[in-house]
């Protein structure tokens, strides 16, 4: 029976990624591409990272309680600043991509815009990053134990799931921030993202007390959210627009062939 | 990462090392190092039970015995039953059934247990040993051991069959040679068995009367078995694996192990002993059993008796001119003996077909020390068979042995008395003999009727039943030395037999100067029923071997893997007593063959790495001249591929991969069920938000100034 909790901690962490990749990437092979491509370069930061953790622990070397949580600390920090080195690599590297496709296309204009490669790159950023810090949890949600004989909370599993639903919105949306930021050269709102998801990491120390890690979180997640909403141009006035349904288009929209 | 990584590290935390291991776990993951088992959070999950010993699956021609669990082991939630009333929860009562049952070590008898095989809601048991022993004996072997492979049959003796006789062990429930379709295992410590009942009573004990609420604490054991039916379908499948697969994938091993012996004269080993020669056998086992795997400490049934042949040996190799003696004296140890006389069987087959040194032809007698530790006011019980001595000839031979035996307790105190000629032989050795030929001989037994010993083949036959006390606050060294009262009872039996037996073998001197000496008895006990890692034993083994120490409780198991620790420590321990240091080179005591020394052939070299000097850490090493041999003690049955044989032991060991026992808290069917439809309403919520927001993005994400332009 704990396949039950196995497939809803998965549907917990990846169901709206799993969601947004079959609306909105599934369809469009160049947007899989750049996908995939955000997924690959989160690893090569995850490598780098492991690395200088593995240099770290080796001349740290010492087992007291007290260096090896500031290890943990300085390897956190050290892979945030570095998963966002990456990010602004990838930025850079589809500036280019971009130039280039535009010289190939058929079409006047450029075949994916700077908009949608942020969404797209920090979907892939956020999957890649929510599989890595669930896959080990749930190999062993699928029982028969769980968690709980040294006093732990029984909550573990899927305060774990929401926290790598938590991680996988917030990428997209650090991605569109980011991207935009670096567009509009806007540097207070890089320091912004790279502030909010150190934050967001130092949270996951206050672990076991699931509140206390999960609550700021979600509320992070609202902000950035939001921001992103209005980054990627959305307006109050659209909204209730949207919610109204009072948009001609989008019904001609349907009607329209595809 | 970090996000993730951060949230598993601090999740982690509490599990001390846990985050380190994870992280380098994820590096390796990373690197391809390889895929991460045991990680921090199956530590936080799962306690592991390490002193456990399971129990096995054996096979003979026609029957398996012994437990199994599924192939992905058992689990069921933890019931103690302490008392006989507390069984009624596990199998009608309790709501969460299947039940894993903690069973307290008293309660573990036939009628519980077949009321547990007959239960569908016991998934497994696991039985915490009992202190003290219990008093009102317990023996999982069985009534009459070894029925049907002894002497007694419907053409010999045929009122004497299967025990009809005498119950030899009355006690005997028969239990390790019932089959479980469930692992049960033995939890060996004490603190295991605590951190099992703490958590039972922290999660699953009824609070007055309600029924114990999730989640609740559940056990996994592991004991899945490859061999199924019989020794005939399992050797048939080995056989056709390893004749057809290129990487074969045996199902059952044969019990077997190696027999030690060695004479008082040397002889040549390469050819036979001379038709004249006459020699006279000693004989006891070496090996016991119990209902679990490896765990048979056989103190009464196998220790206390072989330690006295030991002794007696070295008695009588201390003899001045005992070389000189008309006949020779064999001492024979016989291996495997529980599971129907494996190593006396062999012999006797080897012999019969002349790949033994020693004929049948060429044995003068026989004589086999039986359990003879828990003596009734030192009377020693003369056992002899009743069939054969129909036979003059052989009954005035018996006559001689019993005189020599009397004559020598004279002076001993020890009481010889001899059971009436018209009841059998106890379950020995030597009825493998007088099945192949009449021959005279005595079994020395404390017992008259049924044994003594009511721990016979159970893990209570410890040195506590043989009455082997040791006062409080002694150091290891002192306890290896110190001469209990047993050990002494002991020593007296194997003077008789020494004296005895230098009477047989034709020496006429005085006898009272025979006399084994108590403080090597002490020693022998102290090695083979406490540790065998003691200083005695380190300086008389060979260095290689020093693996074959340690400090846990020795076992006299004999498994199917080639020599077994005990064989080999009776085999240094005989070398040492009757052996003598000869000032041999390493590498002259290494290679003998390549020396000038015309009794080579004669003779086995031992170098063993000596005691530790007082004053310094090294050891002094030397070289033991002995004739301490071993023998393969495998049935004949898997020699001749026999596998459905009536006449020779079948007995094999099935194999297995994973055998561990594991604790853990289950959580309700509710909540996993509550996960899961979480789980299914997000996934269902954000496709439906997705699909709409997705169909009007070019509303949602459009400024006033380029409506529609980057529509996602």
């Amino acid at each position: 029976m704990t396949a039950a909790v196995f497939i809803g901690c998965s549907l917990i962490a990846f169901g709206p990624a799993l969601a947004l990749c079959v609306c909105t990437i599934a369809a469009e092979p160049l947007r899989l591409v750049f996908l995939i491509a955000g997924g690959f370069f989160w690893l090569v930061s995850l490598l780098l990272s492991s690395l200088v953790w593995f240099i770290a622990v080796q001349i740290g070397g010492s087992n007291s309680a007290s260096v090896k949580r500031n290890l943990l600390i300085f390897g956190v920090v050290f892979s945030v600043l570095l998963q966002e080195v990456f990010r602004f690599a990838y930025y850079k590297l589809l500036k280019k991509a971009n130039k280039g496709l535009t010289t190939i296309s058929q079409e006047e204009t450029i075949p994916i815009s700077v908009r949608q490669l942020s969404y797209v790159s920090g979907l892939g950023f956020g999957i890649m990053s929510g599989i890595f810090s669930l896959v080990n949890i749930l190999t062993d949600s699928l029982g028969p134990g769980t968690v709980g004989i040294y006093g732990d909370s029984p909550q573990y599993f899927v305060a774990s799931a929401f926290m790598t639903l938590a991680i996988v919105l917030l990428h997209i949306f650090w991605g569109i921030v980011f991207f935009d930021a670096c567009e509009k050269k806007k540097w207070w709102a890089l320091a912004l993202v790279i502030l909010s998801h150190l934050l967001v990491s130092g949270l996951t120390f206050l672990n076991p007390q699931y509140e206390g890690s999960l609550v700021p979180s979600y509320i992070i997640m609202m902000l950035m959210g939001t921001w992103a909403f209005f980054t990627a141009g959305g307006s109050l006035r659209n909204l209730k627009l949207c919610l109204m349904c009072r948009d001609k288009d989008f019904l001609l929209a349907n009607q329209r062939p595809r | 990462m970090a996000a993730g990584a951060g949230w598993r590290m601090g999740a982690a935390e509490r599990g001390g090392r846990g985050a380190e291991t994870l992280f380098r776990g994820l590096l390796f993951c990373v690197l391809g190092c390889g895929f991460c088992w045991g990680n921090s959070i199956e530590r936080k999950i799962y306690i592991p039970l390490n002193k456990t010993a399971p129990c096995v699956r054996l096979l003979n021609a026609t029957h398996q015995i012994g437990c199994q669990s599924s192939m992905n082991g058992d689990t069921g939630v933890i019931h103690v039953v302490e008392k006989d009333q507390d069984l009624k929860w596990v199998l009608t009562d309790g709501p969460h059934p299947p039940y894993m049952v903690l069973l307290e070590g008293g309660l573990f008898t036939r009628e519980l247990m077949l009321q547990l095989k007959g239960s569908s809601r016991v998934s497994g048991l696991a039985v915490a040993i009992s202190k003290p022993i219990p008093a009102q004996g317990f023996s999982p072997g069985l009534k009459c051991p070894n029925d049907g492979f002894g002497v007694y049959s419907n053409d010999y003796g045929p009122q004497y069959a299967h025990c009809n006789w005498t119950m030899w062990n009355p006690l005997g429930n028969g239990l390790a040679y019932e089959d479980f379709n469930f692992p049960i295992f033995l939890l060996e410590d004490a603190n295991e068995t605590q951190v099992i009942k703490q958590c039972y009573q922290d999660h699953n004990l009824p609070q007055n009367g309600s029924v114990p609420e999730y989640p609740l604490c559940a056990m996994q054991l592991f004991a899945h078995m490859h061999a199924v039916t019989n020794t005939v379908t399992c050797m048939r499948r080995s056989s056709l694996q390893t004749a057809f697969s290129l990487n074969p994938e045996e199902v059952c091993d044969a019990l077997s192990d190696y027999n030690v012996w060695s004479t008082l004269k040397p002889i040549n080993t390469s050819s036979k002993i001379d038709l004249m020669d006459e020699v006279i056998i000693v004989a006891t086992r070496i090996d016991s059993h119990s209902f679990f795997w490896n765990v048979a400490p056989g103190a009464e049934s196998a220790v206390s008796s072989f330690v006295t042949h030991l002794a007696a040996a070295e008695a009588l190799h201390k003899v001045p001119g005992v070389q000189t003696l008309p006949r020779n004296i064999m001492f024979t140890f016989f291996q495997g003996e529980t599971f129907d006389y494996i190593g006396s069987s062999r012999m006797v087959y080897d012999m019969e077909n002349d790949k033994f040194p020693v004929r049948l032809d060429n044995i003068h007698s026989f004589l086999e020390l039986s359990q003879v530790a828990l003596r009734n006011s030192s009377v020693l019980w003369v056992h002899t068979d009743p069939v054969s001595q129909r036979n003059e000839s052989i009954q005035t031979q018996v006559k001689t042995l019993l005189e020599a035996l009397i004559n020598s307790s004279m002076s001993a105190n020890v009481t010889l008395q001899e059971v009436r000629q018209s009841q059998p032989l106890p379950p020995s050795s030597f009825q493998r003999f007088l099945k192949a030929r009449g021959i005279p001989g005595v079994v020395l037994a404390d017992h008259r009727t049924s044994f003594q010993n009511r721990y016979y083949q159970s893990m209570y036959d410890t040195a506590e039943n043989i009455l082997m006390k040791y006062p409080e606050g002694l150091s290891p060294e002192e306890t290896l030395d110190y001469v209990t009262d047993t050990a002494k009872s002991l020593a007296e039996v194997a003077t008789v037999v020494a004296r005895a037996l230098y009477q047989l073998a034709g020496g006429t001197g005085n006898t009272s100067a025979i006399q084994a000496d108590p403080r090597t008895v002490s020693r022998m006990l102290y090695g083979f029923l406490i540790k065998t890692n003691n200083s005695w034993f380190q300086s008389i083994i060979k260095q290689d071997l020093k693996g074959l120490l340690g400090d846990e409780l020795p076992q006299h198991y004999i498994a199917v893997t080639t020599l077994v620790n005990t064989t080999q420590l009776v085999q240094y321990v005989l070398a040492n007593l009757t052996g003598t240091v000869v000032n041999f080179t390493k590498e002259e005591c290494l290679n003998p063959e390549k020396t000038p020394n015309p009794e080579k052939e004669m003779y086995v070299y031992t170098w063993v790495q000596g005691s530790r000097d007082a004053n310094s850490t090294s050891r002094v090493p030397f070289c033991v001249q002995s004739t301490v041999r071993l023998t393969k003690a495998a049935s004949p049955a898997f020699e001749l591929k026999q596998w459905g044989s009536t006449e020779y032991s079948t007995w094999t060991e099935s194999r297995w991969k994973d055998i561990r026992a594991r604790i853990f808290l289950v959580a309700s069917k509710e909540l996993e069920i509550i996960t899961l439809v979480v789980g299914i309403a997000i996934l269902i919520l954000s496709l439906l938000a997705t699909y709409f927001i997705n169909a009007k993005a070019h509303v949602l994400f459009s400024s006033p100034g380029d409506a529609g332009a980057v529509a996602y």
